[in-house]
């Protein structure tokens, strides 16, 4: 891939000069020049957040983040892979917690130092308003800041850059547990299912299936009601 | 304004022309004789000269894939003379292999069976939970609903495995699905649910009631990363960027650790443990007849490897599992999952006439035989610029069916990725393709996540004989936490008395001898590890100085 006749762009990994084909991501574009990720890649989906970069384009003052797997090289860019931030994240026993503010003042004090000067929510390479669930973690609105972080994938680029050194996917990882845990609560049909199979309900037809020969398998499957 | 090139926009059209018409409508399910036979002329499995049998061990005669055969038909990475084993690094109760769902799941619920903390040793190649677990997007099945139950299920996993599969794992994964929703749902996973707090529940192909449990469409990294999180609560001991590459056995048969090597720096270490979990994950990254693949980078089949040095048997690895919806276009996401949930919620498979071609939830391999079909048999694909064929998924009726803002709500991930490339799903179909999804066999297990060789355990992906020669969507998901979670506690119990001889690498030799009597002569190596992407000048021009 990338091999064919293409257009080519110039780009700079951490400082040295590559010529690549300009329809590649980051991280294929790397590959192309020669580069084994042994650090730096994962799912390559954009799923699991490994592959954190920061780019500059000549010409421009302005870094920016971004997924590797994910984004397309420009004509002029410089790039430095950031696959590891050393932040740290706070060790708790969550059937301990409580769903309020003061559990994220508790263990992510550093929230409070928030300038809102929205740098996270512009670094972040899945759009997220990181921000506003650090405002809302802050606020206590556990189910805010829980719904607001939901698509994140925990690339570290908003640590990188947060001037008041918050980690704020850590704080979004603790208001979903917290959200789930005590504002949503378990499932009652859940419950009872697992309170059925432990009492052996399903025992008796379960082992009818597993002693019958395939062709008995067989109909009952193809004559099986399918409610969808 | 359209993300697709000028030349397709006529095709669109037919799409957009045809699709008030489609609504509600569905094809009818193919019967039995009609799945056997599409499945025999079209499916990947069926071509013949794509496998072979492997010529040594215990699984000799079986057939499969010629790039799985070629890591099993492979010298070893080390020789039993490159290992001092006398210098003993890591000395634990547990050893961990991989640190996706199974083997997150194995860690938490071994310390819960009375292994200390420091006394598991979790390794892994990348980063804590980057595997394919966390890429999993529409979700995990569980019989919890009222309308279903384990018994429904069980007939589900295992006439969509083509009686296949082995039928106590399917008992044991039926019966603890309710089980690790609940355990999921303690530990602060976040699962879709409707205004009553019912779950949200929807059907997968091959499933006879509604039963797929999600978290939006990201839902294997929405369980990952709170599993990620409950690991380090519990301070369990872990090794990031570190693969395992030989199992070490002791002078008792058993399987008594690995030898580890330090992807930073290139140097090993030994960690001898009274039980090994392998939870090493799939064989993706090997694609499988060339085909392009959903699985994460570390996908190189080392477990099976690993396993098969040392005397584990396998099953149901010529089975592959081809997803039947990959991307077809745009070039930068090629072979990255869409998501079966497009179906589930009502997205339809159309040929370049814009017509509906086949059921849309037919099981994985069926379906994938029908897209491949109507690409190369019917000569009804859509070309893309890059000369690879595709047929629609027609994304906008999810809204037009749900109601608007189902798309954005429900598949986030897809939305974003699509977006990227200026295809808005909501107004414009996907361009789709079979990829390579899944492993169906692998290390064979007993309920107990034993193999055969005393020691070593086994759970996730790596695994054979839980799905027979076909995987049902959101039963691998479950399957993670069902045998994860069996393999860390009779791991911990069998830790608590077994005792442990002296440690050798002597079967690395009996492998070398197996591979030299049966005259295979390579220089291939595995476990790979990682597999090879970097450009031609480069690999052409390698020059090892330091």
């Amino acid at each position: 891939m990338g091999e064919n006749e293409s257009e080519m762009v110039t780009i700079h990994v951490m400082g040295k000069k590559h010529e690549v084909p300009a329809d590649l991501t980051i991280m294929k574009a790397m590959e192309y020049a020669g580069h084994q990720f042994r650090r730096g890649a994962g799912c390559r989906g954009g799923y699991c957040g490994a592959c954190a970069a920061m780019y500059r384009v000549k010409g421009s003052y302005k870094l920016e983040g971004a997924l590797a797997c994910q984004k397309i090289v420009e004509d002029g860019m410089y790039i430095a892979q950031i696959p590891f931030s050393p932040a740290e994240k706070i060790t708790y026993d969550l059937s301990e917690l409580k769903p309020d503010a003061n559990t994220f003042l508790e263990y992510y004090p550093e929230i409070s130092r928030c300038l809102s000067c929205n740098t996270c929510t512009k670094a972040c390479p899945q759009d997220i308003e990181v921000m506003d669930y650090v405002q809302a973690s802050l606020r206590g609105d556990v189910e805010g800041a829980a719904r607001l972080s939901f698509d994140c994938i925990g690339c570290g680029l908003c640590a990188v850059r947060c001037p008041a050194e918050i980690v704020p996917y850590n704080v979004g990882q603790l208001a979903r547990r917290l959200n789930s845990r005590y504002v949503i609560g378990p499932t009652e049909h859940v419950l009872k299912r697992v309170g059925e199979v432990e009492a052996g309900e399903f025992d008796a037809d379960i082992d009818e299936l597993k002693r019958s020969d395939r062709k008995t398998l067989q109909k009952r499957y193809e004559s099986r009601e399918v409610k969808l | 304004m359209s993300g697709y090139p000028e030349y397709m926009q006529g095709l669109l059209k037919l799409v957009e022309e045809t699709r008030p018409d489609r609504v509600g409508k569905a094809l009818r399910a193919m019967n039995a004789e009609e799945k056997e036979q599409i499945l025999r002329d079209w499916h990947p499995d069926y071509k013949m000269d794509q496998k072979r049998k492997l010529k040594i061990g215990s699984s000799a005669g079986e057939l499969m894939p010629h790039e799985v055969a070629d890591t099993l038909e492979a010298h070893p990475v080390i020789k039993p003379g490159d290992i001092d084993l006398s210098n003993v690094v890591y000395d634990v109760d547990v050893l961990v292999i991989g640190a996706g769902g199974a083997g997150l799941s194995a860690s938490l619920t071994a310390i819960e069976h009375g292994v200390a903390p420091d006394n598991v040793l979790m390794i892994q190649k990348l980063r804590l939970g980057d595997a394919n677990s966390k890429m999993s997007q529409g979700g995990i099945q569980a019989a919890d609903a009222p309308d279903d139950n384990p018994t429904i299920h069980y007939l589900d996993v295992i006439g969509g495995g083509h009686y296949a599969n082995k039928p106590d794992l399917v008992e044991a994964m039926v019966k603890e699905g309710p089980d690790v929703i609940k355990w999921h749902e303690e530990l602060g996973v976040t699962y879709d649910k409707l205004e009553d707090g019912t779950m949200q529940l929807a059907p997968g192909g091959g499933t006879s009631r509604k039963r797929m449990h999600s978290c939006k469409d990201y839902t294997g990294l929405e369980i990952t990363r709170v599993l990620v999180d409950e690991f380090i609560n519990k301070e369990i001991s872990y090794v990031e960027f570190t693969s395992a590459v030989e199992l070490v056995m002791d002078d008792k048969g058993q399987v008594a650790g690995a030898v580890l090597w330090d992807m930073d720096h290139d140097d090993y270490t030994v960690a001898r443990a009274k039980s090994t979990i392998l939870a090493t994950g799939g064989f993706g990254r090997l694609h499988i007849q060339g085909f392009e693949t959903t699985n994460h980078y570390g996908a190189t089949n080392d477990g099976v490897v690993m396993a098969y040095h040392v005397g584990a048997n396998l099953r149901d690895l010529d089975s592959t599992q081809f997803h039947p919806t990959g991307a077809a276009y745009p070039a930068q996401i090629v072979g990255q999952l869409c998501t079966e949930k497009l179906r589930a919620r009502g997205a339809q498979p159309l040929n370049n006439d814009g017509v509906l071609f086949v059921y849309p939830l037919e099981t994985r391999d069926v379906e994938a035989s029908a897209l491949i079909r109507e690409c190369y048999g019917r000569e009804k694909g859509i070309v893309t610029p890059t000369g690879m064929r595709g047929v629609w998924l027609d994304t906008p009726l999810i809204d037009v069916i749900n109601g608007e803002g189902t798309i954005e709500r429900e598949f986030a991930a897809m939305f974003r990725t699509f977006n990227k490339f200026g295809i808005d799903i909501r107004e414009e179909p996907m361009l789709v393709y079979p990829t390579l999804h899944y492993q169906n066999g692998g290390v064979e297990i007993n309920v107990q996540c034993e193999t055969n060789v005393p020691g070593l355990y086994a759970a996730g992906e790596v695994c054979g004989g839980i799905h027979g020669k076909n995987r049902l969507m959101g039963n691998s998901q479950l399957d993670l936490y069902v045998f994860g979670r069996r393999a860390g506690r009779f791991s911990a119990e069998r830790a608590k008395t077994a005792t442990l001889g002296d440690l050798t690498l002597d079967h690395l030799d009996v492998y070398e001898k197996m591979l030299a009597d049966a005259g295979v002569v390579t220089d291939r190596k595995a476990p790979t590890l990682l597999p090879e992407y970097r450009g031609k000048r480069t690999l052409e021009h390698q020059l090892k100085m330091l």
